[in-house]
């Protein structure tokens, strides 16, 4: 298959528009600049937005923008019928991935997004160095103190929950 | 390699719906491939160069290779392939047209947004047992009153019990006479009694031995037997197959806190949530979480470092606790018994003072059960706080006191009441029970349970006006102390769930009295849903203590097993043991409510007769039990295997692990040896070996630069 995406591929394409002005839309293969990307309401409430745009923008100057191509892969990645592979390799690469694995700054990264902005709702460091060794000692099977992506996905098949890495237009 | 590629193969292997998957992309790519074609070529080829592997877009790796396998195609396959799709197509409408007329769907999704999957999961349980309920009365009312109604009404001639005479079947009429004042009516509507006991509500209307209808003779009292048993047999294997899938994620979720913070972390996040303040409401939930898991774990390393002398301290205080718990219940239980007896007397001495007492006088039973499952939860909620568990063990240990408190108080309730039936003032009684004071004991049973029903759905609806909505505009508009310290309504979800289950177990134990008891239980959860409803979403706020989504489910439905367990006792009990009443109902005939069972047989040709009799034996029961307990071992022998094998295959990926490791350092190493031995020449990383991770070859990258740098300091020296 191209896509796993049905019918929403005409769907996409409309709410894709409605963010262009007027004059984008007649040119072909524009690209949305990440804040016009984010007001749609299906990233505004999500903390991952801005790593989500970075993952899927496939520009140079790495600024999280995506043309309509761009947008249709992280559709469809999102979709109902991605495979847990699929998902899980793109789930890894937004959980602040940059260099393939998830070290202990990656992953207090991605603590401090899940839980919070302000002070009060972050856990405090002995809190977070506890967590983050619990994680370790869970998930790291060849124990060299990161997360690659083998062991990602053999976490994330366990998981009953990883059904909800979905986003519906 | 793609993961685009990889999930190619993953799908090509799998053998269910290999083949319908594979026929239905070939299909899409042939009416949409012209399309993707087109757009391919509009977007700039040398992005496609420049990006790493992995970043390319899914679609045009796929392309490719989907382009060289539709040349392949034949005409049959295509036909095959769409008729494939057809049949896909057909059952996802079918699909999307059943989940669209279940009830209350957009009710659930509403509260789904505001509240989260804990609370959701609630008002679906409340759903399920509407359609349960529904369901049960459908089976009484189609077996039991309808054959009644059209032989009455129609064609039929209804063949009714013999009134021998006997002293046992004297049945006086308790309808009242004369000028009835209004307040009686709603009296007998609230007590069931009066102008309600000889009607279809209660057992004792059906008196119906055999109904012959043009063709057949259809047998009453054979029919309700085995629609009582075929109820509870029905409610048992829906709520066993609706926890199936719950009960698989408890079991491997539970096997040691396997991955607990893992998938808090990793998974954690619904992204589904679009609105602001159910993504701050997440927020919090999720920190809560692990803040209490990581307390938990805290206390799980203190409990391990306790001396000696401290565990005894503690196990003594336990031990004094779960007494003082033990006479509290057997306190309340007795406290039931007495004012069941009270009751029962009042009612029979027939002496009305007052329409208030006398109501009270009803329904003294219900008010001091109520009472007791409203002050026992909180006195084991101080309780607990002593016993110095561990936080989840603690919330799970009031829960499990709270269900044994409320539902024995049933089981407590018709023991006492059917020690007042058994007792008469000569002993042994003459007709197997008190004819004189309870001349039609299932219809009085019936009652009980009854007034139990309205009673509880009373409670639930005044309890929501009375003190909810003053206790939120209390907190609202007061500044007081009180207010800050009471706090705003928290939904309590084990609580409300318990409620719900009660009520259930009352409506399965009380359906062979009263037949139309269902069709009550149906209406009352039908406005319960709406009453809480409406009460979560203006009283309450969001709880501070999140319940999981995944495990939730099997909790209720766990809750649920053990009424139906509880309710099975009390109906066997007196189906098998007690004599029926001589007077009323569908058993005149019998002795015992059972024996219909073994006069049908018997009556039935011989070779069916013999072969139930070989079914009952104990020769096939005693041979069913051992094949049972050997197919039990086998499947337990067989996950301790399955458990070994996963934990070989985890050492297996642990020891690759250090294997790639070490032959990177080796790599390293000679990449070093090399360099040093040329220093001129470029050395280009080598991208030769394996990578089938495309982190392995990240890394790689990263060691190899690594070891390039010291031989350019080397040098500059």
């Amino acid at each position: 298959e191209l896509t796993f995406l049905t019918k929403q591929e005409i769907l996409a394409h409309k709410r894709f528009t409605e963010l262009l002005s007027k004059e984008e839309r007649e040119l072909p293969n524009t690209r949305l600049p990440m804040e016009k990307i984010l007001t749609l309401p299906e990233l505004k409430s999500n903390p991952f937005r801005k790593r989500i745009c970075h993952v899927f923008s496939t520009s140079e100057e790495n600024d999280g923008s995506l043309t309509f191509e761009d947008f249709l892969d992280l559709l469809s990645a999102f979709s109902d019928s991605a495979t847990l592979e699929i998902k899980s390799h793109y789930a890894f690469r937004i959980f602040f991935d940059d260099d393939g694995t998830l070290d202990c700054g990656d992953l207090e990264k991605l603590v401090n997004c899940l839980t919070g902005e302000t002070d009060e709702t972050r856990l405090t460091e002995a809190e977070m160095g506890q967590l983050i060794n619990n994680i370790l000692e869970e998930s790291d099977i060849d124990k060299d103190g990161t997360v690659n992506l083998s062991e990602f996905q053999h976490v994330i098949s366990r998981s009953p929950d990883f059904v909800s890495f979905k986003i519906v237009l | 390699q793609l993961p685009s590629y990889q999930s190619l193969l993953y799908r090509r292997k799998t053998s269910t719906g290999g083949s319908k998957q594979r026929g239905s992309s070939r299909s899409r790519l042939s009416s949409s491939g012209s399309w993707k074609l087109g757009l391919s070529t509009i977007s700039k080829p040398e992005e496609k160069q420049k990006s790493p592997l992995e970043q390319r877009p899914i679609r045009e790796r796929a392309n490719t290779r989907r382009l060289a396998e539709a040349q392949e195609l034949k005409s049959w396959r295509q036909m095959r392939q769409s008729i494939h799709r057809y049949l896909r197509r057909l059952r996802e409408d079918g699909q999307e047209s059943l989940s669209s007329i279940k009830l209350w769907r957009g009710d659930i999704h509403l509260i789904e947004g505001m509240f989260g999957a804990g609370i959701l999961s609630y008002f679906s349980f409340l759903r399920f047992l509407v359609m349960l309920n529904l369901i049960i009365f459908l089976f009484m009312f189609s077996f039991v009153m309808l054959p009644i109604v059209i032989a009455s009404h129609a064609l039929g001639n209804i063949t009714y019990n013999q009134n021998d005479g006997n002293v046992c079947s004297v049945y006086p009429s308790s309808a009242r006479h004369g000028l009835v004042i209004f307040h009686e009516h709603i009296a007998d509507l609230l007590s069931g009694g009066g102008f309600l006991e000889q009607t279809y509500l209660f057992y004792g209307y059906y008196k119906a031995h055999k109904i012959h209808f043009p063709n057949i003779t259809y047998n009453l009292p054979l029919a309700y037997l085995m629609v009582t048993i075929a109820y509870l047999f029905l409610s048992l294997v829906w709520i066993v197959k609706r926890s199936a899938t719950g009960f698989k994620h408890n079991l491997v979720q539970d096997e040691d806190r396997f991955q607990s913070f893992c998938n808090k972390i990793f998974t954690g996040w619904d992204f589904c949530i679009t609105n602001e303040n159910a993504a701050k409401l997440k927020r919090s939930s999720l920190l809560y979480e692990l803040r209490t898991d990581l307390e938990e774990e805290r206390i799980k390393q203190k409990i391990a470092d306790r001396t000696r002398k401290e565990k005894c301290r503690i196990y003594i205080i336990r031990l004094i606790l779960n007494l003082f718990v033990i006479s509290v219940l057997a306190g309340c239980f007795y406290s039931i018994y007495v004012a069941t007896t009270f009751s029962q007397e009042a009612q029979m001495n027939n002496v009305k003072v007052n329409f208030i007492v006398d109501l009270i006088y009803e329904y003294l039973p219900s008010i001091v059960i109520t009472m007791a499952n409203f002050i026992t939860p909180l006195l084991f909620s101080v309780i607990i706080n002593f016993e110095d568990y561990s936080p989840a063990f603690e919330i799970r240990f009031t829960l499990i006191r709270c269900v044994f408190m409320r539902l024995t108080s049933i089981g407590v309730l018709l023991f006492s009441l059917w020690s007042q039936i058994t007792k008469c003032e000569e002993e042994p009684c003459v007709c197997g029970y008190n004819h004189s004071l309870y001349s039609c004991w299932e219809t009085r049973v019936g009652q009980e349970m009854y007034k139990l029903t309205i009673f509880d759905f009373i409670i639930i609806a005044a309890v929501t006006i009375f003190v909810e909505f003053p206790r939120k505009l209390i907190v609202k508009h007061c500044d007081c102390r009180l207010a800050h310290w009471w706090g705003q309504q928290e939904f309590a979800i084990p609580q409300n769930v318990l409620e719900i289950v009660y009520g259930q177990t009352i409506c399965w134990i009380g359906t062979f009295y009263s037949p139309l008891l269902p069709a009550i239980c149906t209406i009352k959860y039908f406005f319960i849903f709406y009453i809480k409803k409406v009460s979560l979403i203006n009283n309450c706020r969001p709880a501070t203590r999140p319940f999981r989504a995944s495990s939730s489910n099997f909790f209720f439905l766990g809750v649920l097993l053990i009424g139906l367990a509880l309710a099975c006792v009390p109906v066997a009990v007196s189906v098998a043991q007690i004599n029926c009443s001589q007077a009323c109902g569908p058993f005149v005939n019998y002795t015992t409510s059972w024996e219909v069972l073994p006069t049908t047989v018997s009556q039935l040709p011989h070779g069916v007769q013999t072969l139930l009799y070989a079914l009952s034996s104990e020769a096939f029961a005693v041979s069913f039990f051992v094949v049972t307990c050997l197919a039990m071992f086998y499947v337990i022998a067989l996950a301790g295997a399955h458990k070994k094998v996963i934990n070989q295959l985890r050492e297996q990926l642990a020891m690759e692990g250090r294997d790639k490791r070490f032959l990177i350092q080796k790599l390293c190493q000679a990449q070093k040896i090399s360099v040093v031995r040329s220093p001129g020449s470029n050395s280009q990383p080598r991208r030769s070996s394996s990578s089938y991770h495309t982190s392995f070859s990240n890394n790689f990258n990263e060691s190899v630069f690594l070891a390039h740098s010291p031989p350019d300091s080397a040098t500059h020296v």
